[in-house]
């Protein structure tokens, strides 16, 4: 072969190269692993329809409820209401522990630690026994003489017990949501915003706390689910909220699982209302940094 | 006028200003030398008080910043009087330091006062005024580094500053978007702004500035007119920090 035949054979393939088709790797297991996936799939609904023992009639007849409804508004009541005053709570103990004062840093501190340390349940037990340990509050000068006297028992309630529970459970996690937040946000935003006389809180206002905001986020609807489904807890108080209620149900019926199915398929509802609320709330703090 | 005396400033051991004494007449251009670690930056934010000093004090067309003087003591003010205070004097980042979550016109009007607006038009006209006036609604992100800087320069227009002070401007940008940044500074001291540049830009230095300030070790060198201080440095610190820059 001469040295001329050497150059005309070489670029055939290399001086076309659209000619040439890409083949896509293959992968078989993953046909296997999609097989395999449906048959669970399929079984589990297979179960779901046709065990009697989950009794979708009982179910469909309580789902709309008249009790069931005013306890679903309780549920409601209860984890807005904990989580507007437990995130009220976070913006100061935040702020708080992040102070250049001592003293401050460690109030905050310490009520972070005490209100994460105390399950729920056994703090809302102490709430609603808050009258054995104090049978009248009084507002007046600390150690000094009072002008008004409350009876504990009248002034707080198992509700207010209950959300007062809550409340404080949540600041200490909306605290630590909210400092995360705000240390994840470049210093140097502060400082321009300090070169250019802004100021304190409206440094927070209008610099710190939108960019907070995206770190704050994901992490606050996760604490505001976790709130939603912690609202169950206060059964132990007595009050009418939707697992109470549908307890109150199946302890007259004796159908406990349909009940039980109840009280989920409503959670499950309110997460996923959640979930699409917290979409368009992040897409609004998410402004300037799409492109 | 600016007037800076007696200027101490130390970070734990380290001693970074020995006794500072600047005077810069307003309506000029002062443009501070020196190689990294010199104390310039830190030089720069003592006079907008970013840094408090540990002795000495900087006035600006007569008072005093970040103190009061009652008899020989200085009293620190209120973080709110010091804020006040640096309403008069703009601060240029080396890295922009835009808000990232507002647009370009919200970042100029962001620190402004009055009728929203007036307010409003003065910022549109600041944009324009640095070629950014169809970039109004862009967030930073969507700027490049040369268009974040002009938009902070805007910035810190937008308070009618007696003085604006340059940190390192360009030192952050790609060579290629130098040059933009530089144009407005230079109109912008053609206009008669009162500017005070730490800057490597030896070329800008000598074509706009009045003064040229080289500082070495946390002290003031030298000082002159660009032909004196490029052309013909009294001092050897001078000589070697030029002779490494103007290659």
């Amino acid at each position: 072969m001469g040295f001329v035949d050497v150059l005309t054979s070489i670029p055939q393939t290399a001086a076309e190269p659209e000619r040439l088709t890409v083949v896509p790797a293959r992968h078989p297991w993953r046909w296997v692993a999609t097989a395999v996936a449906l048959v669970l799939v399929a079984q589990l609904a297979h179960g779901l329809i046709t065990n009697p023992g989950w009794d979708w009639a009982t179910f469909a007849g309580y789902f709309f409820e008249k009790s069931v409804m005013q306890a679903l508004l309780v549920t409601l009541e209860l984890t807005f209401l904990g989580a507007l005053l437990g995130f009220l709570g976070g913006l100061v103990l935040a702020p708080m522990r992040l102070s250049k004062n001592r003293v401050l840093q460690s109030v905050s501190w310490t009520y972070i630690w005490v209100f994460r340390s105390v399950p729920l349940i056994v703090q809302l037990l102490f709430w609603a026994n808050l009258g054995y340990l104090y049978e009248t509050l009084q507002i007046g000068i600390p150690f000094g003489p009072g002008f008004f006297h409350f009876e504990t028992k009248s002034l707080v309630s198992s509700f207010g017990a209950a959300l007062l529970g809550l409340a404080l459970h949540e600041a200490a996690y909306a605290a630590e949501i909210v400092r995360s937040g705000i240390v994840s946000v470049d210093q140097r935003q502060l400082e321009a915003a300090a070169a250019l006389g802004i100021p304190r809180l409206r440094q927070f206002r209008r610099i710190l706390l939108p960019q907070a905001m995206r770190a704050i986020l994901p992490t606050a609807a996760n604490e505001l689910v976790n709130l939603l489904k912690s609202t169950s807890v206060v059964y132990v108080l007595a009050i009418g909220e939707i697992f109470y209620q549908v307890q109150v149900v199946y302890g007259r019926t004796g159908r406990v699982v349909p009940l039980l199915m109840v009280a989920t398929v409503w959670y499950v509802i309110l997460t996923a209302v959640l979930s699409v609320f917290q979409h368009y709330v992040e897409r609004h703090f998410n402004r300037g940094w799409r492109r | 006028m600016i007037e800076i005396r007696g200027v101490h400033k130390s970070f734990g051991h380290l001693e970074v200003l020995k006794g500072i004494d600047l005077t810069v007449a307003a309506g000029s251009v002062t443009v501070i030398l020196g190689p990294s670690g010199s104390g310039k930056s830190t030089l720069l934010r003592v006079i907008n008080h970013l840094e408090k000093v540990d002795r000495g004090h900087v006035r600006v067309e007569g008072e005093l910043i970040g103190y009061r003087q009652v008899g020989t003591k200085l009293y620190e003010l209120r973080e709110r009087q010091i804020l006040e205070q640096r309403r008069d004097i703009g601060f240029v980042f080396q890295t922009f330091n835009l808000f990232p979550h507002l647009t370009a016109v919200q970042n100029v009007t962001e620190a402004m006062r009055g009728p929203r607006e007036a307010v409003q038009r003065k910022a549109l006209e600041l944009l324009d005024r640095v070629g950014l006036a169809d970039k109004a609604a862009s967030y930073p992100r969507q700027l490049s580094g040369g268009q974040q800087q002009r938009v902070a320069i805007a910035r810190a227009l937008a308070l009618d500053p007696k003085l604006v002070l340059f940190d390192e401007p360009t030192s952050a940008l790609d060579p290629e978007l130098v040059g933009e940044v530089l144009d407005v500074m230079r109109d912008l001291a053609k206009a008669g702004t009162t500017m005070i540049v730490v800057t490597h830009e030896i070329g800008f230095a000598r074509e706009v500035a009045d003064t040229i300030v080289f500082l070495d070790e946390g002290r003031l060198v030298e000082q002159g007119t660009p032909a004196e201080v490029l052309d013909s440095p009294k001092h050897d610190r001078t000589r070697a920090f030029l002779s490494k820059v103007l290659v």
